[in-house]
């Protein structure tokens, strides 16, 4: 058979689909298991050092065990009963009647869209709730950095702040990682005695003199717009928008999550 | 034996896909701010290039001469695949940092280049001998850039403190060019600079000559 006659073109063509088709599919189904529980096991790791867990319970699953998953309303701020095992939250940001656009000014997190239920992770010690801990997300310098916040009984105490996927610049703004960094936020304030959102993350470093000093955290060195952006995620999650209706149900103890 | 010791060796310093060859620079800039990532960059992309070569080789002779790129192309797609999953699912973590960089092998210059030049001309043995030594090769540039890149910009090797940087309250004040990936230009301008002032015969023919400077012309019209 000629190799360039038109049968040989079909049939090398074909042929070759067929078996790097086959190839490929073989591995991607039999790894993604693997690359499935890396992502979830990933995302738990963040949820347990944002709450700083491991100081408390001697490993990772018996602190997995002590946190609850609670699927919250963020308008009206309020349980909403939906079992956690069911929410995905892909899908809600692709569904239109289940997500809130966000328009210019509102947008300070520059995410665009909100989603109206979303998960929170709720560490109970001796049947009260001692630690909660939000998603949250916005954008940085190249992408948006997504991470946990971990608040508190007091739900005002910052006790960490653990990003698990971002785009940001290595040894810039990629030191949102660095441990040292992410230890400045520990014990830090988030609400001031107005309820209104006061923490950020400042240019420079902070004065331990300074009346706002519980509220500000060090500034990345050469990351102003990734130290920015972290500043506005909390202050959009943490705001009226976001988590902020949720918290102040919470602390005025108009709910007991134990019930939902 | 000693045709395949040659064939191996000769792209890692001889004809370097990156410093002779200029091929493969674009990988070189983005990934090699750290040197672990840069090391798993590198074993991605030999793997790649030496497997690549191989199958295709092993079918050169069946492959139509009007459709072989695209044939090249899906051979060289599916291995990067491969690759990608594989790391995504037991390097998690460097494959958040490598991102689309490992796909985007499939567009490294290099790999498609020996494809074409080498594989579609000799049999499966020594493509994958040639791949394995221009994915060496390719390594070679890529982890003295990311050692110089993380050492001064990042005071670490492999994220192992070597000069203690100030925000870790150390004395070394990293230097945040290192971190940008235009450094890796002067690191690679370096390397081929030392690179051919070692092996002379390197250095490409002038294509010009500059001319004297010309005469300055009287400047009448200014007065």
């Amino acid at each position: 058979m000629q190799k360039d006659s038109i049968l040989n073109i079909i049939l090398v063509g074909v042929g070759l689909c067929i078996v790097c088709g086959a190839v490929i599919s073989t591995v991607a189904v039999s790894l993604r298991d693997q690359q499935e529980q890396n992502v979830i096991f990933d995302q738990q790791s963040k949820i347990i050092d944002a709450a700083r867990l491991l100081e408390v319970y001697p490993s990772s699953q018996e602190a997995l065990d002590s946190i609850e998953e609670v699927i919250v309303n963020l308008n009206d701020g309020q349980p909403s009963g939906i079992p956690p095992q069911q929410y995905d939250l892909d899908s809600i940001l692709r569904d239109p009647s289940q997500h809130t656009v966000l328009n210019g000014s509102e947008d300070i997190a520059m995410i665009s869209v909100r989603e109206n239920l979303s998960k929170v992770y709720i560490e109970y010690r001796n049947n009260e709730l001692k630690t909660l801990i939000l998603p949250v997300r916005g954008y940085g310098l190249w992408g948006t950095l997504y991470g946990y916040l971990a608040l508190d009984s007091d739900l005002n105490t910052i006790v960490g702040l653990e990003f698990y996927k971002h785009k940001e610049t290595p040894g810039l703004g990629a030191e949102v990682d660095n441990p040292n960094w992410k230890k400045l936020w520990n014990g830090k304030k988030v609400f001031d005695e107005n309820g209104l959102v006061q923490i950020s993350v400042i240019k420079g470093f902070s004065n331990p003199q300074s009346t706002d000093y519980s509220y500000e955290v060090d500034g990345l060195s050469g990351a102003t717009i990734t130290s920015k952006g972290v500043s506005n995620l909390l202050a959009f999650w943490l705001g009226d928008e976001g988590f902020g209706p949720f918290i102040n149900n919470l602390k005025n103890k108009e709910m007991k999550l134990s019930d939902v | 034996m000693s045709k395949f010791k040659e064939i191996l060796l000769t792209p890692i310093f001889k004809d370097n896909p990156i410093a002779l060859q200029i091929l493969g620079i674009c990988s070189a800039l983005a990934v090699t701010s750290k040197l672990y990532p840069t090391l798993i960059m590198c074993v991605a992309l030999t793997i790649t290039v030496s497997l690549s070569n191989f199958f295709i080789s092993l079918i050169r002779n069946i492959i139509p001469t009007n459709i072989r790129i695209i044939v090249q192309m899906t051979i060289i797609s599916s291995l990067v695949i491969l690759v990608d999953q594989f790391l995504k699912a037991y390097d998690y973590e460097t494959s958040k940092t490598l991102s689309v960089f490992v796909g985007l092998i499939i567009t490294n210059c290099i790999v498609m280049g020996r494809a074409e030049a080498f594989a579609m001309q000799n049999t499966p043995g020594v493509s994958f001998l040639d791949g394995l030594g221009n994915g060496l090769g390719y390594s070679l540039i890529l982890i003295v850039v990311g050692a110089i890149r993380e050492l001064l910009g990042s005071g670490q090797l492999l994220g192992i403190d070597i000069l203690i940087t100030t925000q870790n309250g150390g004395w070394y004040v990293g230097n945040n060019f290192f971190l940008l990936a235009p450094s890796s230009f002067l690191i690679i301008g370096l390397f081929i600079w030392a690179l051919r002032s070692w092996k002379t015969e390197q250095v490409e023919e002038k294509e010009f000559l500059m001319s004297k400077n010309a005469p300055k012309e009287v400047e009448t019209h200014h007065a």
